[in-house]
């Protein structure tokens, strides 16, 4: 379209319009009151409870009487406390079941989807999302039963065990070194959908020509995998390990629900900590110490993927 | 990127220092108020009354509602507006509702160090002092039952001092029995320790599981354990331990305990996966006859009264020697306090004064609950009657130990892992008594 001519003017620059003679598409202050109701819904929910956080972190304070300043010895504890530096432990563990496992299978799914044509492949993508759309608590409910001592995963082992194999089935919860791993397939289960749902959408930008490309240079499916659709998938590995990853650090219901931390301290994470410490020990400022620390490991570990998968120092568009 | 986000950031820390102030400390400063103390509910005026418990359960729930319709019809100028919530729900949003500006008149505040320590030392409660000396509820109650109610050194220490809240209902921790069972294996219910020890080898070796035992919470191998505690160190070793008073958890009866528990353990006494059944799940499965004893409170009692009738049978735990008296852990129900900022303490007062009259005893008896103080009304069926003589056994012999989680607020935690890991064999008696130990020598430190 063309536009129409300004009798008797030319065209203004907008550059000069918006005064100060700066270059256009520099920032301007009227910019500010664009994004100021985002921002003061933000500050409001979002950094003001963060810096009351790590102010409270910094604090001995039991939530009800007046605290008394620890400088940064609720710190010192979080990372010297035996049990506490076990719940970070546990909770990079659930990592590799959250993230690292679901990753892998859906990438096998991925592989063996864009290969050959899956009939129904929508019903699939439902099915394996499904997980994503249910409630925390309503999945750790079901799986806690799941799980129980007549459920229906002791009742297929016992079943086994009739048939001569050695009697697995135990109350895997209850387990001191079953009860994490059996958390985290949980998480397994919950987040192989996503990670498949985002592949998906990714795979099918990729040129097919790519792959016919690697099938004339005689690329096997492995190859033509390694080649092909994992360099195509970088951005869609990078958005799905980074929201796998928040989600098994901060992993809280789950275990509320299924363990209590328990048995023992064997399923204990920080998010839990955070909760316990401030809810049920009275020990507030200790928790916000906690839930500091959790924060920036995560920012920690999502700022790591994100070098990971955008590319060592390669440019993208 | 540090820019603007940086900036707003900044400026929020510098907000933050400039406020300077420790958290807690814009609190207005409360206290006991010292006014005159009126038992005259009528001259009031229009009153609502907001009170905060967790009655939820069938029993309870019905109690608390006739006993606050007997109230309102008492008093026609009083509303009462109630609010229930689970027990744990309670626990949680009474902290933030304490300290808000505008908390409820009366609120059900666990004994204990976590709880109601931790709200009289923020001056969150007010102490009935005035109250009990109005209505004489110390001619009422014994003394054990206010001294549970009761903080001293300002939320210092637990067991005595002020009066800060009135209980309704007596709890008892004690010994479930399947009656059909017993018959069937030729035992009657144990007069001694060791006759209990001997039937649980006998249930055992007749293919049946000894004791009903659930426990992915940890707390109920903390009131297993205690229920053995009780027999080994005796009711005064235990109740100076918990209140802080003198001993140690390695003390050799307290860690002889910890071993019998782990003995059960081993010889199959417990559910195989004990750690995995969840605490509400043990008397469901005993009513179906998984279990020959259980051992439990008797807030049970109902339920399974309902489920087996009269198979099921009850009992204070048996005493080491034949004849002693008889002991076990146990106390009372949550207690009714007033909040420091209620604008009706004395209407308040007269509310808890009418939860904890005779009158009220009987509504207990009538729904089916354990009243603090014995009652008129006798209870129907074989389980409550049992329970009802438990408890009036043990009152007349001064026989309740405090529950071993008032000890410190993390207590439920740092034992009650420990005897997890016991019960799978994960540890042994001495490590999860030291601790314990660790736990309980911290927290005397901190206080």
């Amino acid at each position: 379209m063309r536009a129409l001519p300004t009798r008797g003017r030319p065209p203004r620059d907008r550059s000069a319009r918006g005064g100060g003679g700066r270059p256009p598409g520099a920032p301007r202050n009227v910019g500010w009151l664009y994004v100021a109701p985002a921002l003061a819904v933000y500050a409001v929910f979002l950094l003001w409870p963060l810096v009351r956080g790590f102010w409270f972190s910094l604090y001995d304070w039991d939530g009800l009487s007046e605290g008394t300043w620890a400088g940064l010895s609720n710190y010192a504890k979080t990372l010297s406390d035996p049990s506490l530096r076990a719940s970070f432990g546990h909770a990079l563990v659930l990592v590799v079941f959250y993230a690292v496992i679901p990753c892998l299978i859906a990438f096998v799914l991925v592989a063996v989807v864009s290969r050959t044509r899956v009939r129904g492949l929508a019903l699939f993508r439902t099915v394996l999302f499904l997980p994503q759309v249910v409630a925390m608590v309503a999945v750790a409910v079901a799986w806690q039963w799941v799980y129980s001592a007549d459920g229906p995963v002791n009742g297929v082992l016992r079943a086994l065990h009739r048939l001569g194999l050695p009697d697995w089935s135990r109350g895997w919860l209850g387990d001191f070194s079953f009860a994490l791993p059996a958390v985290g397939l949980v998480g397994t289960w919950v987040e192989t959908g996503l990670a498949m749902t985002l592949f998906l959408a990714g795979v099918q930008k990729i040129p097919r020509e790519l792959y016919e490309a690697a099938r004339i240079d005689g690329a096997g499916p492995f190859r033509e995998f390694l080649a092909v659709t994992l360099p195509g998938l970088r951005r869609e590995l990078a958005v799905a390990l980074t929201l796998t990853a928040v989600a098994a650090l901060r992993n809280f219901d789950l275990v509320y629900v299924t363990t209590k931390g328990g048995p023992g301290e064997a399923t204990k994470v920080p998010a839990y900590e955070v909760y316990n410490r401030a809810f049920n020990t009275g020990e507030v400022g200790l928790a916000c110490a906690i839930g500091v620390t959790l924060a920036v490991l995560v920012f920690a570990v999502t700022a790591g993927v994100g070098r990971l998968a955008e590319g060592r120092g390669e440019a993208r568009p | 990127m540090l820019g603007p986000f940086g900036r707003v950031l900044g400026a929020a820390v510098a907000v933050a220092l400039a406020a300077g102030c420790a958290p807690g400390s814009d609190d207005e400063p409360a206290g006991g108020k010292a006014g005159a103390v009126s038992t005259d509910v009528a001259k009031a005026g229009k009153v609502t009354l907001t009170v905060w418990d967790q009655e939820v359960q069938g029993g309870q729930r019905e109690q608390i509602e006739k006993l606050n319709a007997g109230f309102q019809a008492k008093y026609p100028n009083v509303r009462i507006e109630r609010v229930s919530r689970s027990f744990t729900d309670l626990q949680k949003t009474l902290r933030l509702a304490l300290s808000g500006s505008d908390p409820p008149d009366v609120v059900q505040a666990n004994q204990g160090y976590a709880a109601m320590g931790q709200f009289v030392k923020a001056g969150m409660l007010l102490k009935l002092d005035g109250y009990d000396r109005a209505y004489r509820w110390s001619a009422r109650y014994p003394k054990g039952l206010l001294a549970l109610n009761s903080v001293g050194g300002g939320g210092r220490t637990i067991g005595g001092g002020d009066l800060y809240g009135m209980s309704l209902n007596g709890e008892i921790i004690g010994l479930y029995y399947n009656r059909d069972k017993l018959a069937r294996l030729g035992l009657r219910p144990p007069r001694t320790w060791a006759e209990f020890e001997n039937a649980l080898g006998t249930a055992k070796s007749r293919g049946e599981l000894p004791i009903a035992f659930g426990n992915q919470e940890k707390l109920p191998a903390i009131q297993v354990y205690g229920v053995i505690q009780d027999r080994l160190a005796g009711k005064d070793a235990v109740r100076s331990l918990v209140f802080g008073r003198g001993g140690s958890w390695t003390d050799a009866p307290n860690v002889q305990a910890a071993q019998r528990l782990a003995d059960w353990a081993r010889r199959g006494y417990l559910n195989a996966d004990a750690n995995a059944v969840k605490w509400d799940d043990t008397p469901v499965d005993f009513a179906k006859g998984r279990g020959v004893f259980m051992i439990g409170g008797n807030w049970w009692a109902a339920d399974l009264k309902a489920k087996m009738g009269d198979r099921a049978g009850f009992m204070v735990p048996p005493p080491v020697r034949e004849g002693a008296p008889p002991v076990t852990m146990g106390g009372e129900s949550l207690p009714f306090s007033i909040t420091s900022k209620s604008r009706h303490p004395d209407v308040a007062a007269a509310y808890i004064d009418y939860l904890t009259s005779p009158d009220a005893m009987n509504v207990a008896v009538a729904t089916g609950n354990l009243p603090a103080l014995k009652a008129s009304a006798r209870p129907e069926g074989a389980l409550p009657k049992d329970i009802a003589a438990a408890w009036e056994a043990l009152s007349a012999a001064d026989g309740i130990t405090p529950y071993l989680d008032y000890a410190t607020p993390g207590l439920a935690d740092t034992f009650g892992g420990p005897l997890q890991a016991l019960i799978a064999g994960k540890t042994t008696a001495p490590k999860a008594a030291a601790a314990a130990q660790r736990d309980y020598e911290e927290f005397l430190k901190k206080k």
